[in-house]
């Protein structure tokens, strides 16, 4: 009910205040009545619900969230990397203690 | 890198995203000082929790308490009657939002009405009335609106287009209901019905289009006054699981504040103009009752009394029904709806209630959490 659609501004009709949006290909028009004027403009992504444009979507801030994804991915894969690292080693060890039949000391995590 | 349309689709619903958040979680919920129930408030949360399967990606002392934020489903019977009548009068054309074809009322739902002849149109915009008021001068066209403040100033709207454009015949029926006073009820151990309600409630997720609206400023009483976090979060499941994390951590470090996930499109102070709209046509009714949690006070909008002249329940008030509707005996919704329930415990759940024959609200709307388990939960 609640649910809105990022769209993108394509065309402003100031007279009637209506805004044309693009959503992934589809067109259509958008009452501009809850947006003040000099608020929105071609070019800008907004939030879509019922026939009305709600809301700017800051591009800034959306693509800091992104940036911020990107970086825990990274921070993830690497982590993941390690562990990997860690286990091998472990795995190693006890296969050279297998051959050698004695206990290496354990090394630290 | 400048942003593109899909970017805000896809990137907040990758899939590598959500796991990577999915083990901060984990491992930040080793040091919480207890296990935590979080109420996402909002349907669409709801939702979006069970389509992309959060639950199962969450460690065993998060828990999700699913709340009562669906406006369709808390939509009471006796409102729904009214529509029904409404629509049976002469002349009407009652016009509503699609979400509201199925719910059923006592005496069926709306599309039961218009397949016994009633004139029922069911729109995507309110501004649709316009056109259908213009096409049919003889008829009266009667509004029967509904929403939470996502979209209350649509319909605010559409009354300043209709006294503008002197547009005579444009009514209303208002079922707009707001948001933080349905949360204030479900924790507010002064309220009389406390025994019957849920106080496991640990945090909020709060809505995301209602915040759009009004702003974030509307939960800052929950920290403050109730010792309950709010994180307002996207629909997205990206968002979601951000905003868990950003709960999870307020945990571990011993905060409890309103903050913002969903900062793309969330202010403080919200949208100032569609405000101004509400606040010109609405005000606060005394009490509304919700289906499954009953009368809560100022919780729901009406018309101001010098708009009654577009007030279809002050103008058909001779024809509309009085009296309470008991909901079906059986049918746990209210306890869902408290988050006293999941829905699989009713035993009505898939077999009595589906979503192509609902019985309780819970199972109307795809929103609603029964559906969205009927849906989804087989995962669970």
């Amino acid at each position: 009910m609640c649910l809105s659609i990022p769209s993108k501004v394509v065309k402003i009709d100031k007279e009637n205040a209506i805004a044309t949006v693009d959503t992934m290909g589809v067109q259509r028009n958008a009452s501009l009545d809850l947006v003040s004027e000099e608020e929105i403009k071609v070019g800008d992504y907004v939030l879509l619900h019922i026939g009305f444009v709600m809301n700017k979507i800051d591009e800034a801030d959306a693509l800091d969230s992104l940036e911020l994804y990107r970086e825990i991915i990274a921070a993830m894969n690497e982590e993941d990397r390690q562990e990997a690292i860690l286990e091998a080693e472990e795995v190693n060890g006890e296969a050279r203690e297998a051959a050698l039949g004695y206990e290496c000391p354990k090394r630290s995590v | 890198m400048g942003l593109e349309l899909k970017n805000l689709y896809d990137d907040f619903r990758d899939a590598d995203t959500i796991k990577a958040y999915a083990k901060i979680i984990k491992k930040d919920a080793k040091l919480l000082p207890h296990a935590i129930n979080i109420m996402e408030v909002c349907g669409g949360h709801t939702h979006t929790i069970m389509k992309y399967g959060i639950l199962q990606l969450l460690p065993s002392n998060i828990k999700f308490i699913h709340g009562p934020g669906c406006p369709v489903c808390i939509m009471p019977k006796e409102r729904i009657d009214h529509a029904y009548v409404l629509a049976e009068q002469e002349d009407v054309i009652l016009v509503t939002l699609g979400d509201m074809i199925k719910v059923p009322g006592s005496r069926g739902s709306l599309q039961g009405a218009r397949s016994k002849g009633a004139d029922v149109r069911f729109v995507y915009s309110p501004m649709e009335c316009l056109k259908i008021a213009k096409e049919n001068p003889h008829a009266k066209i009667i509004f029967f609106a509904i929403g939470f403040e996502t979209t209350t100033p649509m319909t605010a709207a559409l009354l300043d287009a209709v006294i503008k454009q002197n547009i005579k015949n444009i009514f209303f029926h208002i079922n707009h209901v707001t948001v933080p006073e349905v949360m204030r009820e479900l924790i507010d151990s002064r309220d009389i019905h406390v025994d019957s309600y849920n106080n496991k409630i640990d945090a909020f997720l709060g809505p995301s289009h209602v915040s759009v609206i009004s702003g974030s400023k509307i939960y800052e009483e929950f920290p403050r006054d109730y010792n309950r976090p709010v994180v307002v979060s996207g629909f997205e499941p990206v968002d979601v699981m951000q905003a868990i994390s950003m709960i999870v951590k307020q945990f571990i470090e011993g905060r409890c504040s309103l903050e913002v996930e969903y900062k793309r499109v969330v202010t403080y102070d919200g949208n100032v103009k569609a405000q101004e709209l509400i606040n010109k046509y609405f005000e606060k009714t005394d009490l509304f009752k919700w289906r499954g949690l009953g009368n809560i006070p100022k919780s729901g909008m009406k018309l101001k009394p010098e708009f009654k002249e577009y007030d279809a329940e002050i103008i058909y008030k001779d024809v509309l029904p009085l009296g309470e509707i008991e909901d079906h005996k059986l049918c746990i919704c209210g306890d869902i709806l408290r988050g006293m329930a999941n829905p699989p415990e009713c035993t009505l759940f898939g077999t009595a209630c589906k979503p192509t024959s609902p019985i309780g609200s819970c199972m109307v709307s795809s929103e609603g959490a029964c559906a969205a388990y009927y849906k989804y939960g087989n995962l669970v």
